[in-house]
């Protein structure tokens, strides 16, 4: 039985259970909503200037832990498109979309689902309706990505 | 201090989940958003596995206190509003087309090569512009 689940699921599920170990930290350590887009906003438009050093340090263990996990891998592929166009248009999206509605998927989808809030339902379920759409559309129709 | 370990631990272990869990490799990603192609549930396996942490937590918040002092986060916000939709919408086109949002497009930096910080450029850009963008759309089209 065991053998037969991809350990791609469970890899999945033990990177998922850690995503949400790192929200539970933030949460009941420092009383705030782990937030990528709303820690990265924040610092980039200002608003977030009063808690800039716990953001940067958020930020830092979130690139660091990677680099330290990396040589532990034969190989890290990350599939990336190389059409600069896409990797900019898709950039923006996300940039102005995600502090439009104040969240993405670790702001809204995890944190918000884990404590029902409507918000963070109704986000998750436009942003996963617009992603597949546009994946049918550029892959399948327009083959772009 | 004891803040700005906690931030750093809760960031770390975030990074980890993420790069653990493949989600910062793009094709994963788009394969699950990819309901007419060879469908990958791996995404749905990480939501889930996060969501149960998180909820305990938020259950850990009643009638309690931040480590650090101060307060908890509200109760969520009932209202929905047309910025959400709008933005989740644009958000989620923009997540289809390159496979990344916020947290994966940061904890991929260091090993994803020049796509991902042409992304991460694009996506910090839209960022800086959004308060603008959120302003002319109110202004234009008033939300209710």
């Amino acid at each position: 039985m065991l053998q037969t689940i991809p350990t791609d699921w469970v890899w999945g599920l033990i990177g998922g259970l850690l995503i949400g170990l790192g929200g539970a930290v933030y949460l009941l350590g420092n009383g705030r909503i782990m937030g990528a887009s709303g820690i990265i906003g924040g610092l980039v438009d200002g608003s977030g200037r009063a808690a800039w050093k716990e953001r940067t340090v958020f930020l830092a263990g979130v690139v660091l832990l990677p680099i330290l996990l990396t040589p532990f891998y034969r190989e890290v592929d990350t599939h990336a498109t190389s059409n600069v166009a896409v990797l900019i248009a898709a950039g923006l999206c996300v940039g102005i979309g995600t502090r439009l509605a104040n969240g993405c998927t670790s702001g809204h989808g995890v944190c918000g689902i884990s404590r029902l809030s409507l918000r963070g339902i109704v986000a998750t379920v436009f942003y996963i309706i617009a992603g597949g759409l546009t994946v049918v559309f550029f892959r399948h129709l327009l083959g772009v990505i | 201090m004891q803040r700005l370990i906690l931030a750093f631990i809760a960031g770390g272990l975030f990074g980890a989940g993420l790069f653990i869990s493949g989600m910062t490799d793009t094709a994963k990603v788009q394969g699950w958003l990819d309901v007419f192609g060879n469908w990958d549930p791996t995404l749905a396996f990480v939501m889930g596995g996060a969501i149960i942490p998180m909820a305990v937590a938020w259950m850990f918040t009643k009638g309690r206190q931040p480590v650090v002092g101060g307060e908890f986060p509200a109760p969520a916000d009932p209202k929905l509003g047309r910025n959400l939709v709008v933005g989740s919408v644009l958000f989620g086109a923009g997540w289809g087309l390159a496979g990344l949002c916020p947290g994966p497009a940061v904890a991929s930096l260091s090993y994803g090569g020049w796509p991902h910080w042409v992304f991460f450029a694009a996506m910090l850009a839209g960022m800086a512009i959004a308060p603008a963008v959120r302003t002319s759309l109110d202004t234009a089209v008033p939300a209710e």
